[in-house]
């Protein structure tokens, strides 16, 4: 390192003038075959919704490929296939809703194989820094049991990364602080 | 799975023109996120200590955010109205680089902003300083192949908030940097130089190593002004650069 990198800030609680878009909360298009929605809440220390939060969503596609800037040979070839995703919105309840598809698995380190994972950062008024989290998904026991990176993670607090199917996708609520606090990675 | 579906170390073996892994920031690089002189962040930090993620190709890859999608005036905040907004006109330019040094092509840079009053075109914002009409204070463009970004707009004004009593933000830009991977993401503020309100915020104060807080003020720069028209600002950025191979030790 030769430079000493730019600190974070707060997004502060005035973001939706400059980073919501209308399509920004879909990974993929809503027509896509196999769409399916990604919705939660998001809440304080006091249980409390987070009303100003701005999420960002970042996938492969169902074969375990990325929609990504760089040439890694394999790029998805789901067409409307974004992969990202980012949901904030000028008057927020605490809740968020993508839209994408249900990612495969991709390699993890050595020759392990990750389980179905979105990668998660969470902004808002009052964080300084974002904080990444996972969305694994509840009925991947098989591929959970097996991913390098839930295998870090203390087991009574694994399930705090589980997104529980519902109709038409999954829930995933966020717990900044509290009983039920969500893990959060250093990347 | 489909039948396109290939091998998964393929992908990962074909990952060649973008590092394999970031360096792990030092610990001072960011502000904590425990910082009780900003009081919003007592429920809002996690308590438990973040797990270690080795970093996969999930981290460094990232979204082409933008290519295609920019109109033509979204670098300039000053002319996405019928009228001109009112305050003092400033470019504001510079390059994003990686902490090696290595500029960042191709990045979407994005930009949200109070207006010159120091009044933002939010329905939360109610202290009672004018909204401007010709004013929105949002911007976005992608950096050039040398990594450079430019946005033409007015200088925002400072204004109070509710921290502490008698709390003010010195004026800001709020920066948001895609980078080139989920690892480099980050959203930061440009501050202006030698603002008066510096040693009173806690936001700019949050982080601790002063180097890092000069690394947030902006330089005037006399030869980046545009004569008889505007003035200028120089704000580069250094988004986390590459780290060791990573499952090669």
């Amino acid at each position: 390192m030769i430079f000493s990198p730019t600190p974070s800030q707060t997004v502060g609680p005035y973001f939706a003038i400059g980073l919501p878009w209308e399509l920004g909360p879909l990974a993929v298009t809503r027509d896509a075959p196999a769409a399916i929605r990604i919705a939660g809440t998001v809440y304080d220390g006091a249980g409390e919704p987070v009303p100003d939060h701005l999420l960002e969503f970042w996938q492969a596609d169902p074969d375990g490929r990325f929609a990504d800037m760089h040439d890694h040979g394999g790029p998805s070839q789901l067409r409307g296939f974004r992969g990202f995703a980012r949901y904030g919105v000028e008057d927020g309840d605490g809740s968020f809703e993508i839209v994408t598809v249900k990612p495969g698995p991709v390699p993890g380190p050595g020759d392990t194989t990750q389980a179905p994972h979105i990668d998660v950062s969470v902004f808002a008024r009052g964080m300084l820094h974002r904080c990444v989290t996972r969305i694994y998904f509840a009925d991947e026991t098989e591929a959970n049991a097996a991913d390098p990176v839930l295998a870090r993670v203390p087991a009574e607090r694994r399930a705090t990364l589980l997104a529980e199917p519902v109709a038409g996708g999954y829930r995933f609520d966020i717990h900044l602080q509290g009983p039920d606090e969500t893990v959060f990675f250093a990347v | 799975m489909t039948e396109q579906a290939i091998e998964p170390r393929r992908i990962y073996a074909a990952v060649t023109d973008t590092p394999t892994s970031y360096a792990r920031e030092p610990p001072d690089a960011h502000p904590p996120l425990d910082y009780p002189p900003y009081k919003s962040t007592a429920l809002r930090h996690p308590k438990q200590p973040l797990v270690y993620l080795p970093q996969t190709i999930t981290e460094v890859t990232g979204p082409r955010l933008g290519e295609g999608e920019l109109g033509e005036l979204d670098n300039d905040l000053t002319r996405q109205h019928e009228g001109e907004p009112i305050g003092e006109r400033i470019v504001v330019s510079g390059r994003v680089f990686d902490t090696e040094g290595k500029p960042l092509a191709g990045t979407l840079v994005e930009i949200w902003q109070a207006n010159a009053a120091g009044r933002y075109l939010h329905r939360w914002d109610r202290w009672p300083a004018p909204l401007d009409p010709n004013f929105s204070g949002a911007g976005r463009c992608l950096t050039d192949a040398d990594g450079r970004y430019q946005f033409t707009t007015i200088k925002p004004g400072p204004y109070p908030w509710g921290n502490h009593y008698n709390a003010w933000r010195p004026a800001h830009i709020h920066f948001s940097l895609m980078g080139r991977a989920f690892a480099q993401r980050l959203v930061t503020q440009m501050y202006f130089p030698g603002d008066p309100f510096f040693e009173y915020d806690p936001i700019f104060n949050s982080v601790r190593d002063p180097r890092g807080r000069e690394r947030m003020i902006a330089a005037f720069e006399i030869h980046e002004t545009v004569p008889s028209w505007a003035a200028a600002y120089r704000f580069d950025i250094y988004l986390r650069g590459p780290g060791p191979t990573p499952f090669e030790a």
